[in-house]
């Protein structure tokens, strides 16, 4: 699960969200810890930290989280378990779950215990920070409305078309389902393993650059005709949907 | 000295031993039951005869008194040449019979006596034993009635001897073959200890040695050669591996420690910046290559066995075939699946999908034919009991000779070197067909590569 390249870290906050986000941050690795603090600090959000699963749960427990990133080995209190208490008290947090075990099934347990995303470990920080800026945006974009609007594009979510200032545009299912998933994290970076992961649900790393030709086939139908181009690559992180 | 008693502690000795002593205790009790009791037999016999004597004599001497008795020893004595009798008077002086000189008066009195005898007589023989009954009778006239049984005497001799010789003959002879018989399972035992110690000392070519006579040894050997066969295998696998770990792992780190040292040298913030994005991306590169090794380390270790499930390959067939046509298509090739619904097997989405996705990713990256020009055929049909999937190119394949080799770790052929990979996608291929009980061939597709993964067709769902 490791992106290819680094993104350009200080440039990072204006592409992405504007919106600081408050991050908990429960990992009893020291340097890890410290790094991923740093990065989340760089990229302006607002980071707390705590070492073990008490300490983390007591955080989450007050309050005023956007995010959660959490370790699934902590001392005191194991990280699912973690996660199984706040869910039990009806907090709905996003969580991102941080693992050394990188098997499906672990990541399905994981998620099973109410995790919204996982992440194996090593990973990039690019991936990292990608998935956090997009856990933390779900709120707003996740609509249940029967179109989502960006700009001039139109997607109708009930009869499966796509519409650009107007003008149909003709996509196969799969291309309709990549559109629809950078749609609603529109203004916010997507991976390629996180497009793997929620298109085609699969949980590997993409090794050559299969996502890219899709996206950029995508990106053809899309942008084509029209001054502004919509699907932005951002380098070494992924793409991105313009939100404005 | 101590070398040639080691014998003693073998377990073929020990079992000789121990039959031997439950074979002579055996000799002992069926030789000595049988001599005692013939022995005992005959001394009845004797003793019987000469009661019924003393009988006859007595009551001669209580109806004729000494006269009588006399006359009637005296007939005895002519008629009966079996018998000894000596008739003395109270001063143990012989009056008639014919023993002689026998010290009559010494003998306890109505009782059974046994003594030598001490001069020749008519039917005596001096030395001979004699077993006999020495009556007290009235008026102190004293009786010896008695036989010779010195050939009971040369009986029992005989027996003894038979007996000892034969116990000693046995126990000779069972320690010889039991001596025999050890040091030769010795001499195997220790030529297979040679061979053990020789193949710890690094000789791995070694084997257990073979008589040919097919005995129990013969077949311990035989499996130990398996057993042997079978870890020198995996040895040269994990040779082969931890080398080719050791070089794919090295050539990227020298590249990158060249890359840090030069920029330190050039001092420059650019050049430090070049030098680390390149740095990272190695990085990733080898953390791909570990990822890679321990997801093919796991589906080995089988453990993901009990994960699977059910389910048409088809689906998966679909789903690889649509996520990699584009990327064959801007390498200048097609993509064509034949297959239809309805291929179940036992597997798991995910590891197949990675399967396939490693085969046609090989025949994107090095079936190029020489127009540059890609042709890949994904077909999946039923034969038989199998579910058979074949990816197929027409690029220049892979020679006949190279085919089983490619599917071991590391294993990348010289043209493909230069292109990026870490040689570890066939043997993942190959490990998830042996995990789904199936098996993955290489085969010539005149021309090009047509990889076949044949899997036993799961039974319908009750």
């Amino acid at each position: 699960m490791t992106a290819k390249a680094q993104r350009n870290l200080t440039t990072s906050a204006a592409e992405g969200t504007e919106k600081v986000m408050r991050i908990l941050v429960v990992e009893d690795d020291k340097d890890a810890a410290s790094w991923l603090v740093k990065g989340l600090k760089e990229s302006n959000h607002v980071v707390d930290h705590a070492t073990d699963g008490e300490a983390g749960l007591a955080l989450a427990d007050e309050g005023g989280y956007d995010v959660l990133v959490i370790d699934r080995m902590l001392p005191k209190l194991d990280g699912l378990e973690v996660i199984r208490k706040l869910r039990a008290k009806q907090n709905s947090v996003p969580i991102l779950i941080l693992s050394a075990l990188s098997d499906v099934d672990e990541r399905v347990k994981g998620l099973r215990s109410g995790g919204d995303d996982y992440l194996a470990k090593p990973y990039a920080f690019a991936e990292l920070l990608a998935r956090v800026e997009g856990l933390g945006a779900r709120k707003l974009l996740d609509s249940k409305d029967a179109k989502l609007k960006v700009l001039d594009l139109e997607l109708d979510l009930l009869s499966r078309t796509v519409s650009r200032d107007g003008k149909p545009i003709v996509l196969q299912p799969r291309e309709f389902k990549l559109l629809e998933y950078l749609v609603r994290n529109a203004g916010h970076i997507v991976t390629r393993t996180m497009l793997l992961e929620n298109v085609w649900d699969y949980h590997f790393d993409p090794q050559t650059n299969v996502i890219d030709v899709h996206v950029s086939r995508l990106r053809g139908k899309l942008d084509k005709g029209f001054a502004t181009p919509l699907l932005q690559t951002v380098r070494g992180a992924g793409y991105m949907i313009r939100a404005r | 000295m101590r070398v040639n008693l080691r014998f003693l502690r073998t377990s073929a000795f020990r079992l000789t031993g121990l039959y031997l002593l439950f074979f002579s205790l055996s000799i002992c009790f069926v030789l000595g039951y049988v001599y005692l009791r013939t022995l005992n037999l005959l001394e009845r016999q004797n003793e019987e005869t000469i009661k019924a004597e003393v009988m006859g004599l007595t009551d001669q001497f209580t109806t004729g008194g000494t006269e009588a008795l006399t006359l009637a020893v005296k007939r005895r004595v002519e008629s009966n040449h079996e018998m000894q009798f000596m008739l003395a008077d109270p001063s143990g002086k012989y009056i008639a019979g014919n023993l002689h000189a026998q010290p009559i008066n010494d003998m306890p009195d109505n009782t059974w006596v046994d003594f030598s005898i001490l001069r020749g007589d008519e039917k005596a023989t001096v030395g001979h034993m004699v077993r006999g009954f020495n009556v007290q009778l009235p008026g102190n006239i004293q009786l010896i009635v008695g036989m010779d049984v010195e050939d009971l005497a040369q009986f029992k001799t005989v027996m003894r001897f038979a007996l000892f010789t034969g116990l000693g003959l046995a126990l000779l002879l069972g320690l010889g073959s039991g001596l025999i018989a050890s040091r030769n399972v010795l001499r195997r035992i220790d030529a297979i200890t040679d061979s053990s110690h020789g193949i710890m000392s690094g000789n791995f070519a070694g084997r257990m040695p073979i008589s040919g006579s097919g005995d129990e040894l013969d077949r311990l050997s035989h499996s130990l050669n398996d057993m042997l066969d079978q870890i020198e295998r995996l040895m040269q696998g994990m040779h082969e591996v931890s080398s080719n770990v050791a070089h794919d792992l090295r050539t990227p780190l020298t590249r990158l420690r060249a890359r840090v040292e030069a920029a330190l040298r050039q001092n420059k913030k650019a050049d430090y910046e070049e030098a680390l994005q390149q740095t990272l991306i190695e990085s990733d590169t080898l953390l791909s290559t570990f990822n890679a090794l321990m997801s093919l380390n796991q589906v080995d270790s089988g453990q993901l066995r009990s994960t699977l499930v059910r389910m048409d390959i088809w689906v998966v067939l679909q789903d690889v075939v649509e996520l990699y046509e584009p990327l064959a298509e801007e390498h200048n090739g097609s993509m064509q699946l034949v297959a239809g619904p309805g291929l179940f097997i036992r597997g798991k989405r995910e590891l197949l999908a990675q399967a396939l996705i490693n085969l046609v990713d090989n025949a994107i990256k090095y079936s190029q034919d020489a127009k540059g020009r890609i042709s890949i055929k994904v077909v999946g049909e039923r034969q038989g009991k199998d579910v058979v999937v074949s990816v197929s190119d027409a690029g220049p394949g892979i020679p006949a000779v190279d085919r089983d080799r490619v599917l071991r770790r590391f294993v990348r052929l010289d043209e493909s070197r230069t292109k990026p990979g870490n040689g570890l996608g066939l043997s993942l291929v190959a490990s998830v067909a042996n995990l789904l009980d199936g098996k993955l061939a290489l085969e010539d597709n005149h021309p090009g590569l047509r990889a076949e993964l044949r899997l036993p067709a799961a039974a319908a769902e009750i």
